[in-house]
């Protein structure tokens, strides 16, 4: 545990030691933002529904511009050799930065407050539904990050890091908008396999175990695959 | 005491390390000499635990680099080659972090980090980023991770390469300072290096050992071997085959052959100076020596011998 408290701390502190940090909060804040305040006047209701749209889009850009430094960037430099041969093992080391990343999705999600606040002034703002979008928002990152880390595994170029994590985040992301070009035997399978159809649930207000066991298990096989990755330099 | 049996290490296929079998005892400064690719930095990964073997056994004072992995890294400091470090973050930071990973306990932390720093020659970069500092003083800082938790055993992957002549005299002090009181195990393939620095040189070629000595050792067996070149004026005959029938005669090549004049290199087995032999020879035959010189073999010709491609 202490193990990946230190791994963490290190690399949560060089997100915003670098410009990386910066430059994804700002433009993530800028097209929230952009999309918040042109329909909020034009819909003239107190919730958050362009909001909880509009960031699942925007993840699937964004949790990999976040995610694909994580170790593609110390496989490229060979600081991970050193790593490797600290006494801490593959799976901590995965761990301690995936939660670092993690840690950067909750900021960017605590900026998004401003929202929510504003619209409380305005009108009636259901505040349960709130927290259980922003829940599903979290959960929803988290899932992403996981693939984003497993394609950081894969690689030391960090431009295929993102294009792997995007492309994989995007197929679970559309499975759920082509339901009406699919077989209805197959239309089931997909749903479930959506990662906004789990999302869509947990904001309605409604977490239910159904969904969240669906998210903690992307996360789990992300990491999972990550950390085999990572102890393939092992040979054969 | 770090002990190899019958390690193997395979790429797909292509061996890197070949049942390589190696005792290094405490207090040793073991040097690893070997063109490049020999295997020196393959060896060293495995003992550092960074991967295992493909077959065989290695063990750091009785425990396996596989089974007891964390506790065997615990008692290493590891060198990389090119001294990887984190860029973005200055040295103090740097050296705080890996004592944090080394869980070097907070009241200790204070005075090792002192002691490392003045040790390293790190004083005036502290609060640079690594980023920015020259390769001398990146490598040091490298030096200055492995040696912060204060480990028996230090592993150091090419610590001289891409170091100007009087930062290399800097490192190789410093190297032998610690080998007064831990196991250094270094990898080069620059003789001077080992020859300045070691207690031991092992030669690997193409994942095998193929000299294991102390430097003096390899240098008596270097002077042992006689070479002499000679030449001999000659109407006719084959001077080159029967010189090789002399005993302890190893080789004897024709170098050049003009107007009755042959030219030969002749090489003896250790400690054997077969020149008067070779004399007595020319007056049976009636060939008049013209020219006799004793070549004396260095350390680099038997690195070379050793490390050739077709061996």
């Amino acid at each position: 545990m202490d193990n990946i408290l230190c791994i963490f701390r290190r690399e949560f502190r060089s997100y915003f030691d670098a410009p990386i940090a910066y430059i994804v909060l700002m433009f993530f804040l800028l097209i929230a933002g952009y999309f918040f305040t042109t329909n909020l006047f034009l819909v003239n209701q107190a919730n958050l529904r362009t909001i909880f749209g509009i960031i699942p889009l925007l993840f699937v850009f964004f949790v990999p511009a976040i995610s694909m430094r994580l170790l593609a960037e110390e496989k490229k430099s060979g600081t991970i050799e050193l790593l490797f041969t600290y006494p801490i093992r593959d799976a901590e080391i995965v761990v301690g930065k995936y939660l670092a990343a993690l840690g950067l999705i909750a900021v960017l999600l605590i900026f998004t407050f401003l929202y929510p606040l504003t619209v409380s002034t305005l009108g009636n703002l259901d505040a349960g539904q709130v927290i259980s979008g922003y829940i599903g928002l979290f959960l929803l990152g988290a899932a992403y990050l996981a693939i984003g880390i497993f394609a950081s595994s894969i690689t030391e170029n960090q431009i295929v890091a993102f294009m792997v994590a995007w492309a994989i985040s995007l197929f679970f992301f559309i499975l759920d908008k082509i339901l009406f070009f699919v077989p209805t035997s197959l239309a089931n399978i997909l749903e479930y396999l959506a990662i906004e159809y789990h999302f869509q649930n947990i904001a309605r207000g409604v977490i239910d175990s159904r969904n969240v066991i669906y998210f903690f298990s992307m996360i789990f096989v992300g990491l999972l695959l990550a950390s085999h990755a990572l102890s393939r330099r092992k040979g054969d | 005491m770090i002990q190899l049996a019958k390690v193997t290490k395979s790429y797909s296929g292509v061996k890197a390390v070949d049942d390589v079998t190696l005792s290094i005892p405490s207090g040793q400064i073991l040097g690893f000499l070997g063109p490049n690719a020999a295997g020196k930095t393959t060896t060293m990964r495995m003992i550092t635990c960074y991967m295992p073997p493909t077959a065989g056994k290695i063990q750091v004072d009785g425990l396996d680099t596989i089974e007891q992995s964390l506790e065997v890294r615990r008692k290493i400091g590891y060198l990389p080659e090119m001294a990887p470090v984190y860029q973005d973050i200055n040295v103090l930071d740097y050296l705080n972090y890996v004592c944090d990973l080394r869980r070097i306990a907070a009241d200790k932390r204070q005075q090792r980090i002192r002691r490392i720093i003045e040790r390293c020659g790190l004083e005036e970069v502290l609060h640079k980023d690594v980023g920015q500092l020259s390769k001398g003083y990146r490598q040091r800082v490298g030096l200055a991770q492995a040696m912060v938790h204060d480990p028996d055993i230090v592993v150091l992957d090419e610590p001289t390469a891409g170091l100007d002549p009087n930062q290399i005299a800097e490192i190789r002090a410093l190297i032998k300072e610690l080998g007064r009181e831990k196991t250094v195990i270094l990898s080069t393939h620059i003789l001077s290096e080992v020859q300045a620095t070691c207690s031991r040189i092992v030669i690997i070629n193409q994942g095998r050992i193929v000299a294991d000595d102390t430097p003096e050792g390899l240098q008596a067996n270097a002077e042992g071997r006689g070479v002499f070149i000679t030449a001999v004026k000659t109407a006719a005959g084959d001077v080159a085959a029967k010189t090789r029938q002399i005993a302890g005669v190893e080789e004897a090549r024709p170098i050049s052959s003009t107007q009755g004049v042959q030219k030969l290199r002749i090489e003896s087995g250790a400690g054997r100076d077969v020149r008067e032999d070779f004399f007595r020879l020319a007056v049976r035959e009636n060939w008049v020596i013209l020219e006799m010189a004793q070549e004396s073999r260095s350390l680099e010709e038997v690195f070379r011998n050793l490390t050739r491609e077709d061996q």
